[in-house]
């Protein structure tokens, strides 16, 4: 796909869900957790989307990989309509795009090596391949990310919050995907810990040509690997744009606000 | 330093803890100070200790823990923290020292409503004290930690409220037995933004207020500048540098310290700098200097033996052979 084509397009993305407790019995009022959200991702590039807790960036996140269904919109990925898929098609497509959560320590599964963990999805997506060619895989691509082969062998629970993060990444790239949605990836991890998994990001980014969707609520974490910037709050899109337009010269007020609240690293 | 009352002191403090392979000193021999009204900013990732030496200042150190140095706080007279039975723990812990954490959530009673939790600190302190003052003193905190409709939010449970009221229920919480001592555990990690400016604008003006002495823990660089007189830095259970925290941060004197500058992502792209490796395992330190591996700055003597918190400037010491 050459660059500078829109790998992701999401139009008019919404997703209700009913408020909970007695006014569900009043007529179902529902809340929009996402709330006709426009997105353009272009090939190689990493669209961030920044907000506070509550505003909908996780739903969007999950709608996108069509983890969670829209009730409203379109998603087209690279050049088919998502939402329109076939359950075989729908699978195909699966294994181009692909995401790494922000918990280490809940998105492993605790009772498989890590060889196994990484090589499952080559288990369930190429199963023509054989045991042997999976493991040699999954070494390397352990090695790549910044581990020891010998890990392969060790289970989750012997690993660092910053290992188990790689060991995620590992794993969303035995597919060798085009898309990574990444939801608040650094977030649990310590500074240098979490400095270390943004810089491997963008380095694998370069090395196998990957498109990345970064979800955070931290604007010096996006700063850092987003060519463009999308603000959310309360579901809707407040602004969208270059990142250096949205750090840079925001037109929203509320983005302003967030700027304004990231500390600075000067004694007060 | 010789000005400011001396609120909390702490000289040589060791923790060791059994393990199956030997002992080892998450809290390796560390001296701090706090004054009257001051904030410290422990700075510190995983591993270093940071947690391990407010549990000892709280007496909640694991079974089997040996603790050595000294540590006292000044209250009426001096006190000694160390060597406590647990029952003149219980008069310190939540009384003249409060701790408030991460999880809101998780440090308060999911069933019980805010209010209740509050009134349960001060009357498991001061047993004797009656009713409407109970009540006057719980409002009082609330007010305090600039709660909003304090009387209709007591009568609330934590569920019920953002992140950051249940964390401003938390600071009503620790105040309300009017401790002299604040120890905050990375306190707003878990909030927004802008919650968290608030709450670290509500921190300093109780310091202010209160003429508390806060012990602010925290791996982010950034939130600590905004409410630290002085800062202490930690690394595998040994203070590696101190001082006022404009100068710690201006210029700062461990590579440690440098590098962790470095790795806080700033708002400018292209900033931000890894520190290469780990953090050492407690159990296989280095025979020197524990940063030594990871440093760029290593020389021949850094590995033969643990360098000395030497002087880099009036109050400002560093760890480090190249002070």
């Amino acid at each position: 796909m050459p660059e500078h084509e829109i790998l992701l397009k999401a139009r008019g993305l919404k997703k209700n869900y009913a408020r909970g407790g007695r006014e569900r019995a009043v007529g179902g009022a529902r809340f929009a957790a996402v709330d006709l959200v426009d997105l353009d991702v272009p090939a190689g590039e990493t669209l961030a989307i920044v907000g506070e807790s509550g505003c909908g960036k996780t739903t969007l996140a999950r709608m996108l990989l069509r983890l969670i269904e829209p009730d409203a919109g379109e998603i087209i990925f690279a050049g088919r309509d998502l939402l329109n898929l076939s359950a075989s098609e729908l699978r195909t497509a699966r294994r181009e795009m692909q995401m790494i959560f922000q918990d280490p320590f809940a998105s492993l599964n605790p009772r498989m090596r890590v060889g196994e963990i990484v090589a499952e999805p080559l288990a369930i997506h190429e199963p023509e391949r054989t045991r042997d060619e999976r493991d040699e895989k999954a070494a390397s691509m352990l090695t790549r990310v910044g581990l020891e082969a010998g890990a392969a062998y060790r289970y989750p629970h012997e690993f660092s919050g910053g290992q188990r993060q790689r060991i995620g990444i590992a794993r969303a790239l035995m597919l060798r995907p085009k898309l990574i949605v990444a939801d608040e990836p650094v977030s649990a991890l310590d500074v240098s810990v979490g400095a270390q998994v943004l810089w491997l990001l963008r380095d694998l980014q370069r090395a196998f040509g990957l498109t990345y969707v970064f979800i955070s609520h931290s604007l010096p974490v996006v700063a850092q690997i987003a060519t463009r910037i999308a603000v959310m709050r309360a579901g809707k899109l407040i602004e969208s744009g270059q990142a250096e337009q949205i750090l840079r010269r925001p037109a929203q007020q509320y983005t302003k606000d967030l700027l304004a609240a990231v500390p600075e690293l000067t004694a007060h | 330093m010789e000005s400011m009352r001396k609120l909390l002191d702490i000289q040589a403090l060791t923790v060791e803890l059994p393990t199956a392979r030997g002992w080892v000193r998450p809290v390796n021999e560390v001296s701090l100070r706090i004054g009257v009204g001051q904030c410290l900013g422990l700075v510190g990732e995983s591993g270093s200790g940071k947690t391990m030496l407010s549990l000892a200042l709280l007496g909640l150190l694991p079974a089997g823990a040996r603790v050595k140095g000294q540590a006292s706080l000044a209250t009426v007279s001096e006190r000694e923290l160390t060597g406590l039975s647990e029952a003149e723990w219980r008069s310190v812990r939540g009384r003249e020292i409060a701790m408030i954490f991460q999880e809101p959530m998780t440090s308060l009673n999911p069933v019980m409503r805010v209010g209740n939790q509050i009134e349960e600190a001060i009357r498991a302190h001061e047993p004797d004290l009656k009713n409407d003052a109970v009540e006057e003193r719980k409002l009082a905190a609330l007010r305090q930690a600039a709660m909003s409709e304090p009387e209709r939010r007591a009568e609330q449970y934590p569920h019920q409220l953002s992140g950051g009221l249940r964390q401003r229920a938390m600071i009503a919480m620790a105040l309300a037995t009017k401790p002299k001592l604040l120890i905050a555990d990375e306190p707003t990690t878990a909030l927004d933004v802008t919650v968290q400016k608030e709450i670290l604008q509500l921190l300093q003006k109780l310091q202010r207020e209160l003429g508390l002495g806060l012990l602010f823990i925290t791996h982010d660089l950034g939130v600590v500048a905004q409410v630290a007189d002085r800062l202490a830095v930690l690394y595998a259970g040994r203070v590696v540098e101190e001082g006022p925290a404009s100068e710690v941060l201006g210029a700062p004197r461990h590579p440690y310290t440098q590098g962790l500058l470095a790795a806080t992502p700033r708002l400018e792209p292209g900033s931000l700098t890894p520190i290469p490796g780990s953090v050492p395992q407690l159990m296989a330190l280095p025979p020197g200097c524990a940063f030594e591996p990871r440093c760029s700055l290593r020389r021949s003597d850094c590995s033969t033996a643990v360098p000395d918190l030497r002087v880099a400037s009036t109050e400002h010491t560093a760890r480090c052979v190249l002070v």
